[in-house]
């Protein structure tokens, strides 16, 4: 597609805006409507978007595979290991009241605040590595 | 005047989903299965439930459709015309649809308070999330926090999902060990 002036253009201007609406869904999802799960995906769509437009090797070049899978796992550990500072901080499991030593609200803010960001970036990561898997394979004839 | 709005949506949904069952050509049924969903999410806002909306416009519309796409690109985009009406599946889909049709009139009323299922934790949910949890947003702290053990198994589907996508299909990516060999 390196035809397309207009798309290359367009998606150019689009995809910072997606990224920070992404950023906006991912830390307001507190507020308003959204969270990890949306906000990694709309993250990964702005990558589609690049793919689809500049190819498959450009979107690779940005987003190698192997920094993508370290991604996933890492948003899994984040989740996981803030739910371990909770039993470390003598709570339960997943329980954030006891991340803040003063404010159990506080600590609920913190630990959702994590969580939903691990979430996110697992989402965006799987989101772009199966992109990636099933337009990076050659046409089969 | 809402009534005229979910009619039509759902109107629009049943129109939609004959003419996927009814296209032959796939990539004509990926773009209509898109628009289903974009009307799915329709649905949802209009019943209030936003977050729900949300995530469908995201995945069900945008991202699947993508892969739907890359997936026509690696088989066909033609379905085989059916030679003959198959008799036994669409008595099956009728019987099941006639279950299901009788099985609506044993459910409470759409939004009745007194429905089982505004009964068990939701109260307490609705009624103590403000002062334990703080975050005006209750579908949060309902995913994040009271029910953060489901949250964490979702994202460790998803993530073992990618990893299974990945050892199928990830054949022509460049990992990081693949460079040495690759030479």
């Amino acid at each position: 597609m390196n035809q397309q002036i207009i798309l290359r253009v367009m998606a150019k201007l689009f995809i910072p805006f997606i990224l920070l609406f992404a950023l906006y869904v991912q830390f307001h999802g507190d507020y308003g409507p959204g969270g990890g799960f949306q906000a990694g995906v709309i993250f990964a769509a702005a990558f589609v978007l690049y793919g689809l437009v500049f190819g498959v090797e450009a979107a690779q070049r940005i987003a190698s595979p192997s920094l993508l899978l370290a991604c996933a796992a890492f948003g899994i550990l984040l989740y996981a290991g803030t739910g371990v500072a909770g039993i470390l901080l003598q709570g339960n499991f997943l329980d954030y009241g006891v991340l803040d030593g003063h404010d159990p609200v506080h600590g609920q803010h913190l630990g959702i605040l994590l969580v939903e960001l691990g979430v996110g970036i697992t989402v965006a990561a799987v989101m772009i590595i199966t992109f990636l898997c099933f337009a990076g394979r050659k046409r089969s004839t | 005047m809402i009534e005229v709005i979910d009619l039509s949506l759902l109107l629009f949904l049943s129109v939609l989903a004959v003419a996927v069952a009814r296209l032959r050509n796939l990539f004509a049924v990926v773009l209509v299965m898109g628009f289903y969903s974009l009307v799915s999410a329709a649905l949802f806002t209009v019943l209030d439930a936003v977050d729900v909306a949300f995530t469908e416009a995201a995945v069900g519309a945008g991202i699947s459709t993508v892969i739907m796409l890359g997936t026509l690109l690696q088989t066909t985009s033609k379905e085989r015309p059916l030679e003959k009406l198959a008799i036994a599946p669409l008595l099956i889909v009728i019987i099941t649809g006639a279950a299901l049709v009788m099985a609506t009139r044993d459910m409470p009323e759409y939004g009745d308070p007194q429905a089982p299922v505004h009964q068990h934790v939701a109260a307490r949910y609705i009624h103590d999330s403000e002062q334990e949890i703080g975050v005006p947003n209750m579908v949060t702290s309902v995913l994040a926090s009271y029910r953060g053990y489901d949250t964490l198994g979702e994202t460790v589907v998803i993530f073992t999902a990618g990893v299974g996508v990945l050892l199928l299909l990830g054949g022509s990516l460049r990992m990081r060990g693949d460079k040495e060999e690759g030479a």
